[in-house]
Formats: C-alpha cells, structure tokens, sequence
C-alpha cells in the first residue's frame, strides 16, 4: 500500500530531521503518560495488594467495579475531568485546564482501574503461594502487602506497561482536558488527530509510527531494566 | 534513587509549570487547523509578551466552554449565538472580526449535477437526487450555517438523516474525510478546503452565492462572570486583532495564492476595557 | 531435661477435629508436648499427620477442640514462637540471603552476621547472592530450615521436610536438628523413615486415620525394629 510506505519513508524522515516540534510533543506525551503511569501504580498497586489479600464485606461487588472500570471510554474520563477542573467546577479554582497537569490527571484516573485490576489479579496469585508461608512467619497485613509487592515486581512491571500503553495511546481523555495547544498540550495522539482532520493522512500514520516507536523503546527499556535486574540477582 | 526520591520526582512531573501570562482563545477548527493562528499569534505575542493557547473545537462547544469560564477570548462564527452570548453577560461585546465564505464541495462526478448553480437550488437538487450529503452534526457554526441553507432551500434534510444524509457529528476535517470516503457532498468553510490535503477528486461545486457568507466574530469573556479569567491580557488581544497589526496580520494569511480569511473589523469599535477591581 | 510436673506443656491440642466436607483428617486428637526433645510423627498416607501439624501451628482453625500454647490458646503472638518447615519450601523469588533477611526482618533483626551464620549452619555458605529460586531441591529446603531457625523457635515443626531430598542434604539437616534439640528447641517432626525416627527422635507419635494410636518412648518403638510402627490396616490401640 503507498500511503503505508509513504508514512513509514516521513515518519524516518521526521525522526532523522530531528524536528524540533515533533520532538517537543513526543517529550510531552512521554512526560504526561509516564507520570500518570507512575501516579496510578503509586497508589493503584497497593490498593490492589490490599484488595488481593484483604477479605472484607462487598469485596466482590468492588473487584467487579474495578473490573468494569477497567473499559472507561476515555471521553468519557475527560469529561469528568474537565467537569471538574472547568472553571465552574469544583475544581475550577487551580487553574489546571488545559494544562499538562490536567492530563495526567484523566489519564490517571483512565488507568488507575487496570493497574488495580491487573495488580490485585497478580498478587493474588502470588498471595495464594505464600499465603501458608507467611502466616507461619507471623506477618501482619501491610508486611505481606509490600512483601507481595516487591516479589510481584515483574509481573507488576508489565501491569504499569499495560496502563502506560493505554495512557499513551488514548486521545480521548487528553483531547478535553489539554485542549491539543499547540506548544503546551499537544501529545502524539491529539497531533495525530489534528492531522487527521487536516486532511494529511501520510503525516498522521507517520506519527503513528513514531507513537508505536515510543512504545517499543518504553517496553524494550521496561525489558531491558528486568533483564539486568534478573543478571544483578543471579551474580 | 530511593523512594522519597521518586515521589519527589513524579510530584515534580505532575505539578503545573510556573506559568507566564496567557490567555486561553476559544476557538473553531477551521480557524485553527487552517494555520491561521500560527500564522498570526507569534506576531501577536512578539508585540506583547502575551501568550497564546487556543483550543479548537466546534463554535458549540467553544460558547459552552467560555460560560464555564474556561476561556478568555470567543472567535467562532454563529453571530446570533455570540450576541445571546454576550446578552446572557458572559461576554463584554461582540466584533466582526473577519469573514469568508462556505462552500459546497463534491465528487468530480457531480451525480446531482449541483455545478455552478445557485446554493439553494443546488441543495434542492441534491436532496432530489438523494445523492449522499455528508453533514457536520456537531451543533458547530457550519452545521449552523449548513441548516440554515436547507431551511431557505425548503428541504427538511434531517428526516433523511441516515439515509442519504449522513451526519459525521465530527469536526469539519473528519466530517471531509468521510466526504472523500462516501464520495459525497459537504458544506465547508473555504480556509479548510483551501489547507486540506486528502480531496481525492473532490472539488468545489458550489462557491460566490451571497448566502454563503461566513463572518467570523471575536468577544472577550467579561471578568464580571469570570473574575478568575485573564480580563487584561484578553482586552489586549481582542485590541491588537481589531487593530491595524492584527487586521493585517489576518489578512496577509495566504495559501496557494488566496487570502483565507478578509480582515472586516472596525477599526473604530474598540473593546471598551473592562477591569476587574483590584 | 523434662519439666517438673506441675510445669504448663508448651503445646497442647485437646479433642482436636478437622472436618474437611465428608471426611474427618483429624478426629479427636489429644497430644501434649511437654518441651524440649524430638517427636517424630508418624504413621500412613493420609493417617492426617500434616493436617495435624498444620492445626498444631495454627495455620487452618480446628472444626472443634482447641490448641494451647503454654497453656494459653494459641494465636498469632504464639505462632511467632514457632516455625515450620512445609513438605515443598515456599522460597521467596530474591536472593537466597535476602529470603534469610526477610524472616529475620520479620521479628526486627537486621544483622548480616546472624544471617551469614544461619547460612553456614545449613551449608549454604557463600550461595547468598544467587537467586532462591534456582537452588537444587536439597539447597531450598536447606534454605527454607535456616529461615525457620532464623525466628529462633521455641518449636520446630517440619512436614516431611527432608522426604525427597539428596542424603547429603539429609544429613545436614539431620545435624542442625541435633544441634537445635541441643539448645533446647522443640521439634516436633513428621517423617516416614523409620532409620531417621532412630537417628533423632526422642518420642514416637502414631497416627493413623485420623487418630493418635500409638505413642511413647523412641526406643519403645523403635528397637523392635521397623514392624514395630504398625501397618495402617493393623492398628495400634492407645494406651
């Protein structure tokens, strides 16, 4: 096909050329999603370790909710957002609409439920093979949660990757809340978007490319972390 | 690093920039996506020091978004829109700002054989031919404009919706794309057809009818509804576009040899300053 | 070495019973261990010697009867004065070290010294740094008992814990147990070697579905030769 090829040749074409721009939105989509990627595990994987060990009354219906979250369209988390953060929202008094803060925010609270998810899946697992051990050792509960943590880590790597691939790749959410500012807010996927509606289509799938680009570099670093972490611990 | 040192760094990431001055413009696709402000603003904020951000999205959204005080400055193009906006209180006043015109864009083919006739006739004869019209939907000034011309052609188009007429409910580039795709007809603004790139064999079939006009109008949010906004810095910017520098500015915007857009305000209706007590 | 008799028993189970569905693993147990000394438990497959231990260590809650430990019912403080050594060692996945660190970490130690010692008494010396998960069977369960001793038990429980290991390992963990019995720990063990029953243990526990048939001396038992542990079929009345 000859717009495939036609994007492949400008997307190696704009990555060679070091386009200052395409530079400026990439950084920015990575600063934007990796945070928010950060933030969510920061809280969404201990709260999936408390749910995979905890046993409380209206667990099921919460795993459930978190399950169901995990397909939140991200208009729909945009909205939210930007209902909040308007000016004539509660929120509206920061000042963080269309700004990157407020994309970290959506995209946040877009993966937050499948770091949950994932996480609680994982270390229950993983709860279920040390369950016997550590209660023989005595543990309290945050102790097994950390524990579970730090023995899950590679599993839970993948979880994170999991949230950034669909942080980095969603238009919906930091479409609303950015704006798509040119300099300020744009990212790879509203730039995508624009070019979309531009009409330039050669240009919007070259973008793409570097998109899936970005990911792969993320996740071959991801791997290549883990690998050399596994090497350390094997010395 | 140790994990107080990662928090520090996420928070650091997610915090907000100390931000310089700016003001937000609510704006239209056509407007932005054109180039126009890329091609206006830097001279705008050289002069001033003032920056920028306009977010593009229909002339719908763009007047909800600015009576949630989530602009500073309105430039869409729905004049009767724009004043109940400003008589609402919303706005401090409305100005032409500048015009084009729509035009009405088709399959080289012309299957209802619309070429070089009058709008409202041509209209006629596409919903006659039941040929496929591809309309914005989007409560947008252009599908304004758009009901407006089948209301005057008496032809109720929305109760073919989904038949021969088909609405994207996206911006005025999507809503093109799906033209090209479904080789139909479209109304459109004359500086997005003119920065488009994917026209297949599509070309204008309809253009020059006085009834498609287009007239762009700018107005700054009132700081009395919005006193959080940026009442100052968008007094300056609604200044500087109705003056010499910004009319100039607008009007020496040309791609492929036409102005995109006529620089049509009035000089002598200058925004009367409006400041919020301090 | 025994307590006089008016001492509490460090472990008691009174009219012990786990019902799992139908079937009854442990029905009706009464057992007393004094203090101090090794009891090799013993007796068929599925006789509910496992489940037993796993009663005694407080791991599942008895369908009915209770457990006491010296003399109080036993809870998670009195778990902490035990360690158990299951039949499969459950390592966690970091360093063979840092498995020793985390049960050390679990009563407030942090001491490399104490740790490179409890390596060294399981021979494991100089394996700190390789990863737990990639140890022989034998070097894992050698790893899952210096983690076990690593909480300084007041009892010892081992579940088949050298069952299908290498003799070399075996005998290590044979000799830190004659160690520890040295010091003073109790160790109550299930095994079915009879030859290790003669090598280490002090007293004898039959069990058989479900029950306690049988129970004394070690050389009572033992010197009878390997008959002397009844078959399942057989039986052995209590005493």
């Amino acid at each position: 096909m000859g717009d495939l090829s036609a994007a492949f040749a400008l997307a190696l074409d704009l990555v060679l050329s070091g386009d200052p721009a395409l530079w400026e939105v990439v950084a920015l989509s990575l600063r934007v999603s990796l945070t928010a990627t950060a933030l969510a595990c920061l809280f969404g994987i201990p709260i999936g370790a408390a749910l995979a060990v905890g046993r409380f009354p209206g667990r099921g219906a919460v795993l459930v909710l978190v399950n169901a979250c995990m397909g939140l369209p991200p208009v729909v988390v945009g909205l939210l957002v930007y209902l909040h953060l308007s000016r004539a929202g509660p929120l509206g008094f920061l000042g963080l609409l269309y700004t990157p803060t407020a994309m970290i925010a959506a995209q946040c609270i877009l993966i937050a439920p499948i770091v949950i998810a994932l996480s609680r899946q994982v270390l229950e697992d993983l709860h279920a093979e040390y369950d016997a051990q550590f209660r023989s050792l005595g543990l309290g509960r945050a102790a097994v949660v950390w524990a579970l943590i730090v023995d899950g880590r590679h599993a839970l790597a993948t979880v994170a990757l999991a949230g950034f691939g669909r942080a980095v790749a969603e238009v919906g959410a930091v479409m609303i809340v950015g704006g798509n500012i040119d300099h300020l807010t744009r990212v790879m996927t509203t730039a995508i978007a624009l070019e979309t509606s531009r009409g330039e289509l050669a240009l919007a799938l070259a973008l793409g490319v570097v998109l899936m680009a970005l990911a792969l570099g993320v996740n071959a670093a991801a791997q290549g972390a883990r690998l050399a972490g596994a090497r350390h611990a094997a010395v | 690093m140790t994990a107080r040192g990662w928090m520090a760094a996420i928070v650091l990431l997610a915090a907000p920039p100390a931000s310089a001055e700016r003001i937000v413009v609510q704006s239209t696709t056509s407007t932005a996506h054109s180039g126009l402000y890329d091609h206006v603003l830097p001279r705008f904020e050289r002069a001033t020091g003032i920056d920028v951000a306009v977010v593009a999205v229909g002339t719908g959204q763009a007047i909800r978004n600015a009576r949630n005080c989530d602009g500073d400055v309105l430039i869409v193009h729905a004049e009767a829109e724009e004043e109940a906006f400003v008589a609402a209180g919303y706005g401090i006043e409305r100005h032409d700002l500048m015009a084009n015109d729509f035009v009405l864009i088709g399959p080289a083919a012309d299957p209802a054989g619309v070429a070089g006739l009058p709008i409202a006739d041509a209209m006629t004869r596409i919903a006659e031919a039941r040929a496929v019209f591809v309309s914005r939907g989007d409560d947008s000034g252009t599908h304004r404009a758009e009901r407006r011309l089948w209301a005057r052609a008496g032809v109720d188009a929305a109760a073919a919706s989904g038949a021969w007429y088909r609405e994207s409910g996206s911006g005025m580039g999507a809503t093109l794309n799906v033209a090209v795709g479904m080789d139909g007809y479209a109304l459109t603004d004359r500086a997005t057809w003119a920065t488009f790139a994917n026209r297949g064999d599509h070309a204008i079939v309809v253009q020059g009818d006085p009834s498609l006009f287009n007239q762009y109008g700018i107005v700054a949010v009132s700081p009395q509804v919005c006193p959080d906004g940026n009442a100052d810095d968008a007094a300056t910017f609604v200044e500087w576009m109705l003056g010499l520098d910004g009319q100039a500015a607008i009007g020496s915007y040309v791609v492929e040899g036409q102005v995109l857009f006529h620089p049509n305000g009035q000089a002598d209706a200058m925004p009367m300053r409006s400041r919020p007590t301090r | 070495m025994r307590p006089s008799e008016g001492a509490i028993p460090l472990l008691q189970a009174r009219a012990l019973r786990l019902e799992r569905g139908a079937a009854v693993p442990v029905n009706g147990v009464d057992l007393t261990l004094p203090g101090g000394g090794v009891t090799a438990l013993m007796g068929p497959n599925g006789a509910g010697k496992s489940m037993l231990l796993h009663l005694l260590h407080g791991l599942i809650p008895p369908t009915d009867g209770h457990v006491l430990w010296r003399g109080r019912p036993l809870d998670r403080l009195g778990r902490r004065a035990q360690a158990m050594v299951f039949q499969s060692p459950v390592l966690l996945r970091r360093s063979v070290a840092a498995n020793v660190d985390f049960a050390l970490r679990s009563r407030g130690v942090r001491d490399a010294g104490l740790r490179d010692g409890l390596l060294e008494r399981v021979g494991l010396a100089g394996l700190g740094r390789r990863p737990a998960r990639a140890l022989s069977g034998g070097e894992a369960q050698r790893l899952a008992l210096a983690r076990a001793l690593a909480v300084a038990p007041d009892l010892l429980l081992l579940d088949e814990a050298t069952g299908r290991l290498d003799p070399a390992s075996v005998a290590m963990i044979e000799a830190v147990l004659i160690a520890e019995r040295a010091q003073g720990t109790t160790i109550l063990m299930v095994t079915h070697d009879v030859a290790q029953a003669r090598r280490l243990a002090d007293s004898i526990v039959v069990m058989d579905a479900g029950r306690i048939v049988g129970d004394g001396p070690a050389r009572r038992f033992l010197d009878a030769g390997p008959r002397a542990v009844p078959p399942p079929e057989t039986g052995m009345r209590r005493r």
